[in-house]
């Protein structure tokens, strides 16, 4: 499937530790000598999250990745004290909309450029004095990889902000981090590591800055920090609240209060057990397997692959309605895929976006294959 | 004296010196773990880059398609083994208080006890393993939790609509405020952009009403710590888009004026949104709808019995008015003809003229299926039981306490008992002393300093699934810390906790030298 939730395999000590009771049954560590487990656990995240995305500083999570996408674009115009926000087309319709309706009553305005074209050249054309920020998703929704540095370069002269959106975090296993290409804040679905599909929800949001004082006071959500406590032993705590809505009240920078907690405590988790051998593991066999689907599949008469390049999830032409395929499909006990026109009402509606993760086998491919030929 | 199995005598050392026998003699242990306690280092400490919990075939080898965006610099993050992992979050949950390990009295909070049986239906694998974005003939299943929970949730409230794809609490206020904002700029409203806001008011509905571009007025608490009437009155205006009410309130009690409040706003050309955090005082007993509200969230993860998870996820699903229902955000689950269930998702299929999409996909489905299993096993004569058995274990705790501490308002309470810290006057106590304290005693402290309307608030929320016992048991401790606080035995507060895994955090030196990572050199550094 893919289109922003991806089938991977979740190791099951994830999901046992998860529900330990004190995981489970506790509240937001508001008394961190008692809140230590939770609190460094945040931590962990932060710093992988960090890591993983190529940037400085992270959240202790947002709701998913497209609340977190929505927040980042707020952020960003508080930042630049601008008011235009620059959307590429081929970001996840879903995250323009959670974006859009964030924006709706406040004097951000979201333009966004068509969603076809596989370059950046509507993007880089839209920034100019007042742009506060460009968003530009890679993998894309079609699964097409971006190189942002010429875009951070062309944005950061006009003194814009670039916000890197991803939907597959395992992609940053084996693609370049958007922190390394120019990226100032890098949001994304966290969802594929530890979560599971839970039919859209509830997933993880990642939100990672630079660290400079203006992005991180303008940041939302939670914080944890490191302290010690009174007989200087290290501990966490929650920390630069004044950002937040229980202190600032209207002058917070977010409403959001409770989070994604537990789910971010899988992604730690599962993080943890796969760490950069694992990861890039993974990540390398969801890429082999991706390239061995569309090569099937592009085998089948009629069929054409549009992208160049794809990490695990790419888009093909058909030569009829990919809604009325995809159904087909079903029939013959095959998930084939979203149909692009289900994203775009009306658009790309011979395009089918496809994922393949290191749970499709062989004959999974072979089968899936022999289908499409068949409903074809 | 006894004996172990090999036979040699297990006893107390004797050359130990009385006045040592609390510590053996020394401080600090070698290791830094104090028994069961164990110290546990940062897995970035701890784990190598080599290492990995999960075992993967082989990549073959194929050439990428990444179009030359490889990353190349190592990305830094270490692994641990299976059993290295279990150790690690297994340690760290032990420095985790829990409801299931104790009361967890916190105010407005709602920790009640998480039946099992939610998780178990949760994780389903026709919940849990499917995608949200496959063909409606697939997942007629999860259509269906959908549209049973909207069931429910519209009738417990009596109202015409619900919104279930908000996230969280704060989330489901801002789709309620967008939708009372759509409506006023749909009927030519557009110069009501005020809000009125109780001080007592959780700090998310100041902020949400801000990002819906309104501005907020604060309205006062009279002195039984509900809506001063005649300064609502004299707020009222042709520039009011509406009031944000919890009920009940954030003072544990029930706004008695509140049909008046809502007609009052409603004859000023504003609406009313409900904050329901507290729905779990009322639910099965009063229907919002029946009060005159236009909009409510309800937090499935506080009445519905949702686990909190250390900080979410949530889930606000939102009710809405017939006033407000035509712009309920995308997407919804609608019935079709043939008895089975179909989604609408895009603005432009909806009946009325949605404000917008909350977020990507449909919710939380996790936690519809949680809540509406928990709604399904209780029952509406179960859930009827749950508010009044709330209030009744709050106002128990309330009587058995007033005698030692001061009840911010006379009468009874709903769900939650509010204590100022009048009784700590004089002794050198404070509040959060006193909640420090509670650490010591094996709970955890119950909400402090919210409301703001009361000085040093001590907001108590035993919740329906403290047994009586249980309850006798914290209102002795509380009583006795009380009585120590005013018999000046004050070192058992100033220096809490001394029993907790850490003494107090140093939170202002989070704030002001801010370590947000781990790094390498901030480490070598210390």
């Amino acid at each position: 499937m893919g289109a922003g939730a991806y089938k991977h395999h979740v190791p099951a000590t994830v999901d046992h530790l998860i529900q330990r009771s004190e995981f489970l049954t506790a509240y937001t560590p508001y008394q961190p000598e008692i809140s230590q487990g939770t609190l460094q656990t945040l931590f962990e995240f932060q710093t992988q999250v960090a890591l993983l995305t190529g940037m400085d500083v992270a959240n202790a999570s947002m709701y998913d990745g497209s609340t977190a996408c929505a927040e980042a674009v707020m952020m960003a115009a508080r930042v630049t004290r601008r008011t235009k926000a620059v959307m590429a087309g081929s970001v996840h319709p879903h995250y323009v909309e959670a974006s859009q309706t964030l924006a709706k009553y406040s004097d951000v305005s979201i333009s966004v450029t068509d969603a076809a074209p596989a370059d950046l050249d509507a993007v880089i054309a839209e920034i100019d004095d007042t742009t506060a920020c460009v968003v530009i998703q890679t993998p894309d929704i079609f699964g097409r990889l971006h190189d942002l540095r010429e875009v951070s370069r062309i944005a950061h002269e006009k003194g814009a902000l670039v916000i890197a959106v991803f939907t597959e975090a395992v992609s940053l296993g084996l693609v370049e981090a958007p922190g390394h290409m120019g990226a100032d804040i890098a949001v994304g679905e966290g969802q594929s590591i530890g979560v599971g599909l839970n039919f859209g929800g509830p997933y993880v949001g990642l939100f990672a800055c630079k660290d400079d004082r203006r992005f991180i006071r303008q940041m939302p959500g939670r914080l944890a920090g490191e302290t010690i406590d009174a007989d200087g032993r290290r501990g966490y705590v929650l920390t630069l609240s004044t950002r937040e809505q229980h202190i600032r009240r209207d002058k917070a920078t977010s409403n959001i209060c409770t989070n994604a907690g537990l789910c971010s405590l899988a992604w730690t988790i599962h993080m943890t057990l796969l760490g950069e051998k694992g990861l890039t593991q993974l990540a390398r066999l969801n890429h082999e397997t991706a390239c061995e689907l569309a090569d099937a599949l592009s085998a089948v008469p009629g069929v054409e692959l549009v992208n160049e390049t794809f990490f695990n999830e790419f888009t093909i032409l058909l030569p009829k309605n990919a809604d009325q395929v995809v159904n087909d499909l079903a029939r013959f006990g095959v998930l084939g895929g979203v149909p692009a026109s289900r994203l775009y009402p009306g658009r790309f509606e011979n395009y089918l976006i496809i994922a393949a993760t290191e749970t499709n086998t062989p004959e999974d491919i072979a089968v899936f294959a022999k289908a499409l030929a068949g409903v074809l | 004296m006894s004996m172990n199995t090999q036979g040699r005598p297990t006893r107390m050392a004797e050359n130990i010196a009385p006045d040592n026998l609390a510590t053996g003699g020394y401080a600090d242990t070698i290791s830094g773990s104090r028994g069961l306690d164990q110290a546990e280092p940062l897995i970035f400490e701890r784990g190598g880059m080599d290492r990995c919990g999960v075992d993967l075939p082989e990549p073959k080898g194929l050439k990428t398609r990444l179009g030359g965006l490889e990353r190349k610099d190592a990305i830094g993050l270490p692994g641990l083994a299976e059993p290295e992992t279990m150790r690690h979050y297994v340690r760290l949950s032990r420095k985790n208080y829990a409801i299931d390990l104790g009361l967890y009295p916190l105010g407005s909070c709602t920790m009640k006890h998480n039946p099992r049986l939610n998780e178990k239906v949760a994780r389903m694998p026709g919940f849990a393993d499917v995608h949200p974005l496959q063909p409606a003939s697939t997942v007629q299943g999860a259509y269906q939790v959908m549209g049973e929970l909207a069931h429910w949730l519209m009738t417990l409230t009596n109202m015409p609509a619900v919104a279930l794809s908000p996230k969280a609490g704060a989330h489901g206020e801002f789709c309620g405020m967008m939708a009372i904002r759509a409506k006023l700029d749909a009927d030519g409203q557009t110069g009501r952009r005020r809000i009125l806001v109780p001080e007592s008011a959780h700090g998310t509905n100041p902020a949400t009403a801000v990002q819906c571009g309104f501005t907020v007025d604060e309205i006062p608490a009279d002195k039984t710590g509900r809506v001063d009437m005649e300064a609502f009155k004299a707020k009222l205006g042709d520039d009011v888009a509406g009031i944000m009410l919890t009920n009940p309130n954030t003072c544990g009690l029930f706004e008695r004026d509140i049909r008046e409040i809502a007609d009052l706003i409603h004859e000023a050309g504003g609406y009313f949104y409900c904050d329901g955090a507290n729905f779990n005082a009322i639910v099965g007993r009063v229907r919002p709808g029946d009060l005159g509200v236009d909009a409510m969230h309800i937090n499935l993860h506080k009445t519905f019995s949702t686990p909190h998870g250390g900080g979410g996820p949530g889930s606000g699903p939102t009710v809405l008015s017939e006033a407000l229902a035509p712009f309920a955000p995308v997407p919804y689950v609608v019935a079709t003809e043939k008895d089975g269930w179909d989604l609408v998702e895009h603005m432009d299929e909806a009946e009325g003229t949605p404000f917008g999409r909350m977020a990507a996909f449909h919710g939380q489905m996790g936690m519809f299926t949680r809540a509406l299993t928990y709604m399904m096993s209780h029952g509406s004569d179960g859930l009827k039981q749950v508010a009044e058995d709330a209030v009744l274990n709050a106002n128990y705790i309330q009587a058995r306490l007033s005698h030692v501490m001061t009840v911010a308002f006379e009468g009874t309470c709903m769900h939650e008992a509010l204590f100022d810290d009048r009784f700590l006057k004089g002794t050198g106590v404070t509040t959060l002393d006193f909640a420090k304290a509670m650490i010591d005693e094996g709970y955890h402290p119950m909400t402090m300093y919210f409301p703001l309307v009361v000085h040093g608030a001590m907001l108590i929320e035993p919740t329906e699934t403290e047994s009586m016992s249980g309850l006798d048991r914290f209102i002795e401790v509380l009583d006795a810390l009380a009585t120590a606080a005013k018999a000046g035995d004050t070192g058992r507060f100033l220096a809490a906790p001394v029993h907790a895994p850490t003494k107090r955090l140093d939170e202002t030196r989070a704030a002001r030298q801010p370590v947000l990572r781990w790094t390498p050199s901030a480490d070598a550094a210390e």
